[in-house]
């Protein structure tokens, strides 16, 4: 069998990369595995049960919930992103696959996306140049497909200092170009 | 504009792209309509002063197709469905 | 220089002192001057020219509106054109010029113009310039080319930025004067979100203008204080130095934010501008009012400006614009600045009241019934010409005369809606009419509410009344004491007294003899009249002269003012810099890029790039000692053909269909059959639109019972995306389908050539023969224990295959397909060899796919099954799409292998005239084919499929070629398929 391949971050480098303009953080995520999970027609009972079963939670629209191994947030009727820790659930898809015995479509999305996560007292500042969200009043645990310098990316409000943005991968260069210079036209 | 989604509440029409009038759910069944049914299908509208029923696509959102009942006159939207339940309700089977 | 016409007072920091220049010369002034009250306070009433007659100018006013002090700030990159002195905030060293004028200021030669009026009247360009038609081109568009215009641009890159952002509120407010204050601070206590904008430096609006006071102190320090208390609300943001520009539909406002304007130089890092998006669930406009003038001959001498301006100059600048001045009114806000200015001992000669009636102001000369009818002093005034009641005219020496004809509510927000504001007959003036902006109402002045104590009334009102309708519970507060006096005023226009000139609109050059002209030859509703005298198209949009010509109007017409209308207004309020627009979106950043998987080694090479929409792709790969990009992409060709090739594919579409309708669901989206395919098995698909043109094309491969993955052109990854789902919830919701695209989830190569196996098997773990993995086969392999997948597809007519990795591993894959490919002399290919290998091969490309092409016309019209119902299949069959003369897809090759083709060039019979009845068709490709050591090119030619072998012209008259070519079967290479299936 031949070696393994080595992976690079979307950024393109071997490891994930951090860091601060003032008191905005950003670090570049490389540890989390996704995929999406859609009921398949007339299968919402077998879903949730299953679902309930292995722990996934399935927010309701516009939400993120947190869990143990699997968290996920809500995408489209009837669909959400599961997430899971790389190291444990890398191949996630397959790990998905026999919970839901073919009562629901499930598709490897990890590397599709780029995921920031971004730090700071508050965000508010940063995203209302951003977004058009209206951050200051969703709840922790929003979660919204938005479009940011015309990228279009998933943002989980985990409080108004945290939130987990998943952009394009191929973009990746560009998202982090568009939050580094408007993070330094605040200081 | 603002579209008030079913599901996410006000959002920017910026999101969405839209296709154009909602008799384009009314697709005749190809293998018993003929040309005629579906050239009308595909060209011929209406063109209403006041309410019109348009399909717009979430594209920056969640995706759904909606049927937006929009004033043509003054822009105001009285009614946001998601097709989908439309089209079912029609009784779409084919 | 002195400040020798600084009086005492104001709002201006004197213990600082701020340098700067106009053209050139040297003067001082303070914080809190806009360049305007620094230049008066200097002396200097001369301030630009107009428009068409290049007459002297100086300001008209002291605020946004101004149509004449426009100059140009700054120099080099950051020069500015007609930027308003009187809303310029003055910093040290700012540099300013006059405009519109040459060689100077003082001396312009254009001024000609001036002297030539009876020329330029209204209707001047629709009259002058119409023939000869041939002088046109030649001599007037240069002519009119070289006078138009104000300002000069840098011709330099901007090198500021700007940026754009996003707002939420209940309640905006616009306009920070004491309606404005009023309705936020009532509804800030009641804990609304509330934002408050207001295009000047200083909150307060005319209150910082005024002597009046309100709740006993000053109107500025209560102002003041007010604007502290909503400072301190966490639920309230107070926005200075931004215009709301517009009311956009559902409650969307924009607003540019000058962020660093009143600074030499932006901050590090900080925008000039930003343009926010402000989405209010409620909004108040309490924008004030502008006064407008009133209309005599040589009314537009410097010096010569609005009464309610020269008050602001005096009482908010602590300057005089002249050391004796005089008021014209029709009405008692114009006898405001008389008293005003003689208590701050301003030589006040005298007032000319154009109404009778009235008690006199004490210890002034107050002239009653009166009228200015001249003004004399071309550069700045010297002198009025005043005609008393009885008739008798006597001239005064002044300096400085300001003239009020009333004050016009600013409407215009309330109006981008287009609804029309309605005539207020006891202000004499347009308040907002019904049918503005839905969830917008108007306070104030704005809303023609003219006295301080009726503005913090309304103010506060018409925010409880907005909170109401949002379920805010808010309480009346104590309306502070403020002056109420009603509004007394006797219209008055334009004074009637000899043949000279009243201008209406300064900047345009508008005179109350055009607005006449244009009533005679019957231009006479307000839209024609506009646009025939050009009234109020200028860049202040007519916000002091507008009301004056359709009054003029209607009193020519004999109907009312009401009768008679009023245009409405448009966004912007005031102009609106391009870069503020554009945002960050400029140059490099115009759109955010998209990078391959193997971009970070194709760099590493030294590729060349190319954009395919915002995807960075390799174009080719150059080699040292490649000069031309011919030779580059002929070695990618021939070593693809001769060995193997690796072609980095990721940005195909690529999208997971899965559901036990999945299958049934192609057959529909796809004219030909996809439910029969076996697991483990690709096909190429082709999809049409319901007109029956071809949409795209691609391969679709069964990965599982229910689960398919489709491939999409890169140009229609995401359309084709969003007409599936069309598909799927519109059309057909009861299938059982779900979709989601993985593009970017999977690093995708192309491996071709006839050692393309030889190299994969050193790659992957399973066995890849013929026999195990046949063409067209599709499946989950691994590499070295990676979960991969792998196609056997055919773009280039190699044997080929597509293998794909989770995205992160792609940078490694193509290192070590580059690696293991040494020993097979491999080579990595870009776009352009692709694009000639499936041009050789005879494949269909976005040339082809134009969007107005057939299956038919492309030669697949067999595909379309028309045992079963899909998208497009029905009108495919039209009569006329069905012609078998119509376009076929062809090959053509130059009869002369060394001649060459040109893209877009047109079929002609041998001897044909080129002339569209002769029109065969067009050249669609054209690429240099390596392999046959000739141009070739696919076309689309009239009944192509029956003149193979014909010989004809490829004409370009653009281009100016013309070859003999040979038509052939768009297959060159390997017809039969053999190499692919090997």
């Amino acid at each position: 069998m031949a070696e393994p391949l080595h992976a690079l971050t979307a950024l393109g480098h071997a490891a994930p990369k951090s860091l601060a303009i003032g008191p905005v953080a950003i670090s570049e995520r490389f540890d989390v595995a996704l995929a999406s999970l859609a009921i398949r027609n007339g299968r919402d009972g077998d879903v949730a049960a299953a679902a309930g079963k292995a722990g996934l939670p399935l927010p309701d629209p516009a939400r993120f919930q947190a869990g143990t191994p699997f968290s996920a947030f809500w995408v489209a009727p009837g669909m959400w992103f599961v997430e899971a820790a790389f190291e444990t659930h890398e191949d996630i898809e397959a790990a998905l696959k026999p919970i839901f015995a073919g009562a629901a479509s499930i598709t490897e999305q990890t590397d599709a996306w780029v995921r920031f996560d971004l730090g700071a007292p508050d965000l508010q500042p940063l995203f209302e140049r951003l977004s058009n969200v209206d951050f200051a009043r969703s709840p922790d645990g929003f979660a919204t497909r938005t479009v940011i310098e015309h990228i279009g990316c998933y943002l989980i409000r985990h409080g108004k200092g945290a939130v987990t943005l998943y952009g394009p991968r191929s973009s990746a260069a560009s998202l982090l170009h568009a939050l580094e210079v408007t993070a330094r036209s605040l200081l | 504009m603002i579209i008030h989604h079913p599901i996410l509440g006000p959002r920017d029409s910026q999101e969405f792209v839209y296709l154009g009038d909602a008799s384009l759910m009314n697709r005749p069944d190809g293998l018993t309509a003929g040309i005629e049914a579906f050239h009308d299908y595909l060209y011929n509208r209406d063109n209403p002063a006041g309410e019109h029923r348009e399909l717009w696509y979430h594209e920056q959102g969640d995706r759904s197709w909606l049927v937006v009942t929009r004033n043509t006159v003054t822009h105001e939207i009285v009614r946001v469905e998601l097709a989908r339940d439309v089209a079912k309700a029609a009784g779409r089977t084919k | 220089m002195t400040q020798q016409n600084r009086i005492s007072g104001g709002q201006i920091d004197r213990s600082r002192t701020l340098r700067f220049t106009f053209d050139g010369v040297a003067y001082a002034g303070h914080p809190g001057d806009t360049l305007a009250s620094a230049l008066l306070a200097n002396g200097v009433r001369l301030m630009g020219r107009s428009f068409k007659y290049h007459r002297p100018r100086g300001p008209l006013s002291a605020g946004s509106e101004e149509p004449n002090a426009l100059v140009e700030l700054r120099a080099g990159a950051r020069q500015e054109p007609n930027t308003r002195a009187t809303v310029a905030e003055l910093f040290d060293g700012l540099e300013a010029r006059s405009q519109n004028r040459w060689p100077s200021l003082a001396f312009d030669a254009l001024a000609i113009n001036d002297r030539l009026n009876t020329f330029f009247t209204a209707g001047f360009y629709y009259k002058t310039f119409m023939w000869p038609a041939s002088f046109w081109e030649k001599v007037y568009e240069p002519i009119i080319r070289r006078a138009a215009g104000l300002g000069s641009l840098s011709r330099q890159e901007d090198p500021d930025s700007y940026d754009k952002g996003f707002l939420h509120c209940d309640l905006i407010v616009i306009g920070a004067g004491p309606a404005g204050l009023m309705a936020a601070l009532a509804a800030g206590r009641a804990g609304a979100r509330v934002i408050l904008a207001d295009e000047d430096f200083r909150p307060g609006g005319r209150l910082n203008a005024e002597t009046l006071t309100v709740g006993g102190k000053p109107g500025a320090e209560w102002a003041a204080e007010a604007a502290a208390e909503l400072s301190a609300m966490p639920n309230v943001r107070i926005m200075l130095r931004t215009t709301v520009i517009g009311a956009f539909d559902h409650g969307i406002y924009g607003a540019v934010e000058r962020v660093s304007d009143h600074l030499p130089v932006p901050p590090e890092g900080k925008p000039r501008q930003t343009l926010w998006r402000i989405y209010a669930r409620r909004a108040l406009l309490a924008g004030g009012a502008t006064e407008r003038p009133i209309a005599f001959e040589n009314n537009d001498r410097p010096g010569i400006m609005l009464a309610g301006a020269m008050r602001t100059y005096a009482n908010r600048y602590a300057v005089r614009v002249g050391e004796s001045c005089a008021i014209f009114t029709n009405n008692d806000d114009g006898l405001r600045t008389a008293t005003d200015l003689q208590a701050k001992g301003v030589d006040v000669v005298a007032v000319i009241d154009a109404r009778s009636e009235g008690a006199l102001l004490p210890g002034i000369r107050h002239l009653k019934g009166a009228d200015v009818i001249d003004a004399d002093g071309r550069l700045g005034l010297r002198s009025i010409t005043i005609r008393h009641a009885g008739g008798r005219t006597e001239t005064v020496p002044v300096t400085a005369l300001g003239v009020s004809g009333g004050w016009n509510p600013n409407v215009n927000i309330a109006s981008h809606h287009r609804a029309r504001p309605v005539w207020n007959e006891g202000i004499q003036a347009f308040v907002p009419g019904e049918g503005g902006p839905p969830g917008l109402s108007a306070a104030g002045a704005a809303a023609g509410v003219m006295s301080t104590h009726g503005a913090l009334t309304s103010g506060q009102q018409a925010a409880m009344a907005a909170l109401g309708d949002l379920g805010i519970r808010a309480s009346a507060g104590t309306v502070p004491d403020a002056e109420d006096a009603p509004v007394s005023i006797t219209p008055k226009w334009y004074v009637n007294s000899g043949k000279g000139r009243a201008w209406i609109d300064p900047q345009n050059d508008v005179t109350v003899k055009d607005i006449k002209l244009a009533h005679k030859e019957n231009f006479t509703s307000v839209e024609h009249m506009k646009r025939y005298t050009t009234l109020g198209m200028a860049t202040d949009q007519g916000k002091t002269g507008n009301v004056l010509g359709l009054a003029i109007m209607a009193g020519l017409t004999g109907q009312t003012i009401p009768e008679t209308g009023t245009t409405v207004y448009r966004p912007p309020y005031t102009p609106v810099a391009m870069g503020a627009l554009a945002g960050r979106s400029r140059g490099k950043e115009f759109k955010p890029f998209r990078l391959t998987p193997s971009h970070k080694w194709a760099e590493e090479q030294g590729a060349v790039f190319v954009e395919v929409g915002m995807w960075l792709r390799t174009q080719w790969l150059p080699k040292p000692g490649e000069t031309h990009w011919r030779q580059s992409v002929d070695r990618e060709v021939l070593a693809t053909r001769k060995s193997v090739g690796i072609c980095d594919v990721t940005t195909l579409g690529k999208i997971d269909i899965q559901g036990t309708d999945a299958g049934a669901f192609l057959d529909r989206v796809y004219c030909n059959t996809f439910s029969t395919l076996a697991v483990g098995r690709c096909r190429y698909g082709l999809m049409l639109r319901e007109d029956g043109m071809v949409f795209d094309d691609g391969t679709t491969a069964r990965m599982g019972e229910n689960e398919y993955v489709m491939t999409t052109t890169t140009a229609n990854a995401v359309t084709v995306f969003r007409h599936l789902e069309y598909c799927r919830q519109v059309l057909w919701p009861e299938m059982d389908v779900q979709l989601i695209s993985t593009t970017e989830a999977w690093a995708q190569f192309s491996v071709a050539g006839p050692n393309a196996r030889r190299l994969l098997q050193k790659v992957v773990d399973q066995d890849i023969s013929d026999a195990a993995f046949p063409y067209m086969a599709a499946g989950s392999i691994t590499i070295g224990g990676l979960r991969a997948r792998l196609f056997r597809i055919s773009f280039s007519g190699e044997l080929a295959y597509e293998i794909a990795v989770p995205t992160r591993y792609g940078d490694a894959l193509i290192r070590r397909l580059v690696e293991e490919g040494r020993e097979f002399d491999a080579v990595v290919y870009g776009t352009e060899a692709l694009g000639v290998m499936r041009v050789e091969k005879g494949h269909v490309a976005g040339n082809e796919l134009n969007g107005q092409s057939t299956a038919l016309n492309m030669g697949l019209g067999k595909m379309v099954s028309k045992k079963k119902d899909s998208i497009g299949m029905v009108l495919s069959q039209r009569e006329g799409m069905n012609d078998p003369d119509g376009y076929r897809l062809v090959g053509v090759k130059p009869v002369d292998p060394t001649a060459t083709l040109t893209a877009g060039s047109h079929f002609l019979e041998i001897g044909a005239a080129p002339v569209i009845a002769n029109d065969g068709g067009w050249l669609t490709s054209k690429v240099h084919s390596p392999h046959l050591g000739c141009d070739i090119a696919l076309g689309y030619l009239k009944a192509g499929d029956q003149k193979i072998g014909r010989r004809m012209r490829a004409v370009n008259l653009l281009a100016g070629t013309e070859t003999e070519v040979e038509i052939v079967s768009p297959h060159f290479f390997d017809p039969e398929g053999e190499r692919l299936r090997g």
